[in-house]
């Protein structure tokens, strides 16, 4: 008998389970449509390999996986693809998300499978990417992709692998009547995962309110050495830290993961999953979710192709619509409410609670913190809940973060036990939200600044280089200077200081400016000047001045038939550009003289 | 079909503050019944007195910060509070000796902080030790004397009568100091035995008062078993209580014996009705146990060297200063943690 362990704090909520495990696991059957959201767990969202208008079968894979973290999307069943857009996914913003729609052929074809049976002989890699391939993520709540879970890293060796039966939130009987029905799918799925992972344990964890589940887990481990644990009920036991608590004793450490200390847990959903993509080369179509609350008339389990409409599901489970207040999708400690029943069952979609009214009431008011520490004492984490809603409400974010704050798993037992009814949770997402926001700025900042300095920097390196470029002109054209005064013998001597060469440079500078500015006007009549005149430019200079003259002429007339006032300015305006005219087209002869002149006589030199 | 939308958890318990101040208040019954079997009418109707203007305050206060007054009324706190000064109070009080105290506990150390959960001091304490240091001679010469010591101790009307009469001391006849003031006064210059001898005393520890300790005692069990308080307060406070006594007080003849401080005064009153309230009292179970053994240490030293007999109020009141920087190096370690984080944030960025 294995040694269990208690973890701290814990709530004993009403259960409300047996609504929905008296019945065996009903099939939903085919929806008029599917919904595929390309993103139904944690990493980035498949990409499409399917076009509008395709026909698939069953299994067909229609999105791929891409990045480490991706896990493809297979057709749940045959039939023809209708669109690839943007509809509502189960969210607790009620978002919209970019899905695959497919219309069901109602044959139910299933494509090539490629069973895997003899896992035992393929290398290890081999079996993970077919479990990948086959997007197989954990059915527990958070859609990990396993085989990324199933690959700790090389100094974490897995000594105990748990699998988590607790299902310990309120309402929720999936994996309950899974472990009922299908304990030998669980124990092979289990079987793949040791093989893989090499553990010394293989625990199978399921709390003592599933003496069903329990006695048929262990009829189907028998012989083998996996053991089942029976834990005591007490919420959260099947929150992942908690459960290794419960088994081994162990914590997690902060900001590390269970494999850390030897340890790792699955669902027995996704175990099931791993031995139908194994034994069977099905891919994850479909999943177990309950159907439950006072508003549905039958409640129950069923199994739905995944993209099955919410609300196929309530309509099957005789929803009366009347009394219905609201609908949570997971359970009643961690779920979130949806905005519509429009929306698909995903891979992580476990529980729908549609709760009539007076079921799940309202929460009174708001009152008051009066540090009674109930909810310390509830909290499994061992935090100090009541210190954190305070800082949280104060917006003293820094305080709840030496806190701890972001220990916090939300699992709710600090809100349930508040006999102020503090909606304790919500402020530490609030809080959590807002750091994490506040990080994102800081960081974006930080960047900002990097950037704005390296620009500083490199603005200032080419402000020296350029100066550096300008010195050495100088000095060139001081030491020109000081080479050509020594040829003509003007110079007092070869040594020129340095402040002569600077004096000469300026000089030339300045000189080099004063013939610049001279230029528009001289350059016709200064035959000696270096550059030769433009020809073209000139030409142009001219169209354009005559141009100007020509509109000016224009306004001119008008001004003086309608009597404006600047009818004069406009006359002096008109003289002006007269002479311009007159002096470009004396400086383009010029020039044309000036160009025929070096071809016909050469230059002597 | 507009669906309800909250944010989880979506079930909660079924325990209110209300439901917990009532159970508190339910849980001082034993005491008072006892009460007043030994010591007459005028806790009972100190009590009512004291509850009935305690909301009273707090129904003003409410309406001048225009806040709902049903809402925050029917928390039952302000009762509370009244229930504990009554219950504190001597019998003989003066009816305006406690409205200073109720309207000083409600008005000034509740209110005007903020109001239910922004008081860092026992309302209920600061009223009492307010009074006390005011009104010294109707604080210690009001106290009743054990019902039977005297024939014909004061019925209904007549103790109603004395109260509100209002006068500083009351008769004689009906009075007496209390077995630890009595203590702590003839020890100077008689022995044990010969102090014994003072009527106060009776046969047992204290006459009526042992019984009055042990009926709070009956319901601080209660509330324990109702997990509305948990035990690091109350047993810390008397641990520590004990450890003093047995350390300095061992010697009948110069100190008041243990029995004594545990039984005689308001020392079990104090520790599972007083400094528990979950307000003013540190948060973590490492700080609820250094808090109730600060109390416990205060609580011996004023009692044996201070000037006041009994310092339940002064005790309670001195450890309310030190919660915050109780709280700060007492924080539990968390899940996955190697050590709890002790002390305030570090300012350095990132």
């Amino acid at each position: 008998m294995r040694k269990l362990w208690d973890f701290p704090g814990g709530i004993h909520p009403p259960q409300h389970k047996s609504q929905s495990n008296s019945q065996p696991i009903r099939f939903a059957g085919l929806p008029q449509k599917l919904i595929l959201p390309l993103q139904q767990h944690i990493g980035s969202p498949a990409e499409t390999r399917v076009a509008v208008g395709t026909t698939v079968l069953k299994g067909e894979c229609l999105a791929a996986a891409i990045g480490t973290l991706g896990v493809p999307v297979h057709a749940p069943t045959s039939g023809k693809i209708e669109a690839i857009s943007r509809q509502p996914v189960p969210h607790p913003s009620g978002m919209v998300d970019w899905c695959i729609t497919l219309i069901p052929d109602g044959l139910d074809t299933w494509c090539e499978r490629r069973a895997m049976p003899d896992y035992a002989h393929h290398p290890r890699p081999e079996v993970l990417a077919r479990i990948r391939d086959a997007g197989v993520v954990g059915l527990g709540g958070a859609g990990f992709p396993i085989h990324i879970k199933l690959q700790p890293p090389e100094r974490d060796k897995v000594e105990t692998l748990i699998l988590n039966g607790a299902e310990c939130e309120p309402y929720i009987t999936a994996d309950d009547v899974l472990m009922r029905e299908r304990a030998t799918e669980v124990v092979e799925g289990l079987n793949i995962m040791a093989w893989l992972l090499e553990p010394a344990h293989c625990v199978i964890a399921v709390e003592d309110n599933k003496p069903e589940a329990i006695a048929a887990l262990r009829a189907a481990a028998e012989d083998t050495l996996i053991e089942i644990v029976v834990i005591p009920t007490k919420y959260p036991s099947g929150g992942e830290k908690q459960l290794i608590q419960i088994v081994t004793g162990l914590e997690v450490p902060h900001g590390g993961i269970p494999a850390d200390i030897g340890t790792m847990c699955q669902n027995v959903g996704t175990a099931v999953a791993v031995y139908r993509a194994i034994h069977h080369g099905e891919p994850l179509i479909s999943r177990i979710t309950s159907i439950t609350g006072h508003a549905v008339t039958t409640p129950g389990n069923v199994e739905a192709y995944l993209g099955t409409p919410v609300a196929d599901l309530l309509r099957q489970a005789g929803l009366q619509t009347d009394r219905l207040d609201r609908l949570i999708l997971g359970g009643p400690m961690m779920g979130y409410t949806l905005q519509s029943a429009d929306v698909p069952v995903i891979k992580t979609t476990n529980c729908v609670i549609a709760a009539a009214r007076g079921e799940l009431p309202e929460p009174p008011p708001e009152q008051p913190c009066i540090r009674c520490g109930a909810c310390s004492e509830a909290c499994p984490m061992e935090l100090l809940p009541q210190q954190l809603f305070w800082y949280a409400k104060a917006e003293e974010f820094e305080k709840a973060e030496h806190q701890n704050l972001f220990d916090c798993i939300e699992c709710g037992a600090c809100s349930y036990v508040c006999p102020s009814s503090i909606p304790l949770v919500q402020y530490y997402r609030f809080a959590k939200g807002e750091i994490r926001a506040h990080n994102a700025e800081q960081l974006k900042s930080d960047r900002a600044r990097e950037r704005f300095e390296a620009r500083q920097a490199r603005l200032e390196r080419e402000r020296g280089e350029k100066e550096a470029r300008r010195e050495e002109r100088a000095r060139t054209a001081a030491e020109a200077q000081a080479k050509k005064a020594e040829q003509s013998g003007n110079s007092d001597g070869p040594a020129l200081d340095d402040r002569a060469a600077k004096t000469a440079a300026v000089q030339a500078a300045l000189a080099r400016k004063e013939q610049k500015a001279q230029q528009p006007l001289t350059a016709a009549q200064s035959p000696d000047e270096t550059t030769e005149p433009d020809i073209a430019s000139l030409e142009k200079q001219l169209s354009q001045a005559q141009d100007k003259l020509a509109t000016m002429v224009a306004m001119l007339e008008e001004a003086q038939t309608s009597g404006a006032d600047n009818a004069d300015k406009l006359e002096r305006a008109v003289a002006k550009n007269t002479e311009r005219v007159k002096r470009a087209e004396e400086a383009l002869s010029a020039a044309r003289n000036e160009a025929i002149q070096p071809e016909t006589t050469p230059p002597s030199g | 079909m507009t669906l309800r939308q909250q944010s989880s958890p979506h079930t909660r318990g079924a325990r209110s503050t209300a439901h917990i101040m009532l159970w508190v208040i339910v849980a001082t019954l034993p005491g008072l019944i006892v009460q007043t079997i030994f010591f007459g009418w005028g806790n009972l109707i100190n009590v009512a007195w004291c509850i009935a203007l305690a909301i009273g305050a707090e129904a003003a206060v409410l309406r001048l910060r225009q806040r709902p007054l049903k809402f925050y009324l029917s928390d039952n706190t302000a009762a509370l509070t009244g229930l504990l000064l009554g219950l504190a109070l001597p019998p003989f009080t003066p009816w305006w000796v406690s409205a200073v105290a109720v309207i000083a506990a409600i008005v000034m150390a509740k209110q005007l902080y903020g109001g239910l959960g922004s008081n860092p001091f026992n309302p209920a304490m600061v009223g009492y030790a307010l009074v006390l240091i005011s009104f010294p001679v109707a604080m210690t010469t009001n106290w009743a004397a054990p019902a039977g010591l005297f024939q014909g101790a004061p019925g209904f009307l007549e103790t109603l009568g004395l109260i509100a009469a209002g006068k500083q001391t009351a008769i004689d006849a009906y009075t007496m100091a209390t077995p630890l003031d009595v203590y702590k006064h003839d020890i100077g210059a008689l022995v044990a035995e010969e102090v014994r001898q003072h009527p106060s005393f009776g046969t047992g520890v204290a006459k009526g008062w042992e019984w009055v300790n042990l009926g709070f005692l009956a319901g601080g069990l209660v509330l324990l078993y109702l997990k509305i308080i948990t035990w690091h307060i109350p047993v810390s406070v008397l641990a520590a209580l004990v450890v003093m006594s047995l350390a300095f007080g061992s010697n009948q003849d110069l100190y008041a014996p243990l029995s004594l401080h545990l039984l005689a005064g308001a020392t079990i009153l104090g520790a599972f009705f007083i400094a528990t309230d979950p307000v003013s009292a540190a948060t973590s179970h490492q700080g609820k146990l250094i808090y109730g053994a600060g109390i416990g240490l205060l609580l011996y030293v004023i009692r044996t060297w201070g000037s006041y007999p009994d310092a339940v109020a002064f005790a309670v009141l001195l450890m309310n200063f030190a919660v915050p920087f109780i709280d700060h190096y007492t924080p539990p370690r968390t899940y996955g943690h190697n050590k709890a984080r002790r002390g305030i944030a570090s300012k350095s960025a990132g």
